[in-house]
């Protein structure tokens, strides 16, 4: 479908994880668009940060917990997640409260390398002007 | 310009649809393409025939129908996000065992794939929501 044609596409995460739909939602499109073979990133910025934070517990508010699905997206080929340090520093958290997720470079001997690249509001804005297609939610 | 419209917001609670259709509209009678609309989250709402607005108001589904039949528009929800919300075309409610359908004239009901297709056809994808 996708007729050889290669788009950067970035899906441009905003809002905090069960509130509303918005992140499932989200995270479903990834997991579909990860067929399409495009050159796709994730970024994480204001309340979206709660999406990658670690130990989610959904049991209180009766929702099927999504958090470890951003674990297995290097197994989707998936992993570039910009996560913007302005964005954790404003809700005081750091790197220390997000998971660690991985990814194994099939290109370095599946070496396992980390898929979170921390950067200033300033860089992701620079990063977001590279895309072609921003999908946000 | 080649453009794909993403909606993400409901109607009438949102101005989403509303700017989406206005920009839409626009953009067909400046000589413009538009690939595909899609809705998703909330949007899919606004594919639903059922709706009785105040006979003063807008009208944002039937606006959308008149709109893709004038300019045969290609109207698509997602039917994940559908099937949560309760919005069923004939097979899907046949399928699925519900006594009832209720998707508006001009949409059809669809993959998120159509989303990620509409994303590499056009030259620009123009997203609506909160």
């Amino acid at each position: 479908m996708s007729e050889g044609t290669i788009k950067k596409f970035l899906y441009l995460n905003r809002k905090a994880p069960y509130g509303t739909i918005y992140a499932l939602e989200s995270l479903e499109v990834v997991l579909i668009g990860a067929a399409f073979d495009q050159d796709v990133s994730l970024a994480f910025v204001d309340d979206g940060v709660f999406q990658l934070t670690k130990n989610q517990n959904t049991k209180g508010i009766e929702m099927k917990g999504f958090s470890l699905v951003y674990n297995a997206l290097g197994d989707y080929g998936i992993t570039k997640l910009y996560v913007e340090k302005e964005s954790l520093e404003e809700r005081g958290l750091t790197l220390d409260d997000l998971q660690d997720v991985v990814y194994e470079d099939e290109n370095d001997d599946y070496a396992e390398k980390k898929s979170i690249l921390l950067v200033s509001r300033a860089e992701m804005g620079q990063m977001m002007e590279t895309q072609n297609v921003v999908l946000s939610f | 310009m080649k453009f794909s419209i993403q909606i993400n917001e409901g109607p009438y609670q949102h101005q989403a649809s509303d700017t989406a259709y206005l920009f839409t509209k626009a953009a067909l009678e400046k000589g413009h393409e538009i690939f595909r609309v899609f809705f998703y989250h909330d949007g899919v709402n606004n594919g639903t025939r059922l709706t009785v607005p105040p006979q003063d108001d807008r009208n944002v589904i039937k606006r959308w129908s008149e709109l893709s039949k004038q300019y045969n528009l290609d109207l698509v929800l997602c039917i994940a996000a559908a099937q949560r919300r309760g919005l069923l075309d004939e097979n899907e409610a046949k399928r699925q065992g519900k006594d009832a359908h209720n998707i508006a004239e001009g949409f059809r009901i669809s993959g998120l794939g159509q989303l990620i297709e509409a994303g590499i056809k056009a030259d620009r994808l123009m997203v609506f929501g909160d």
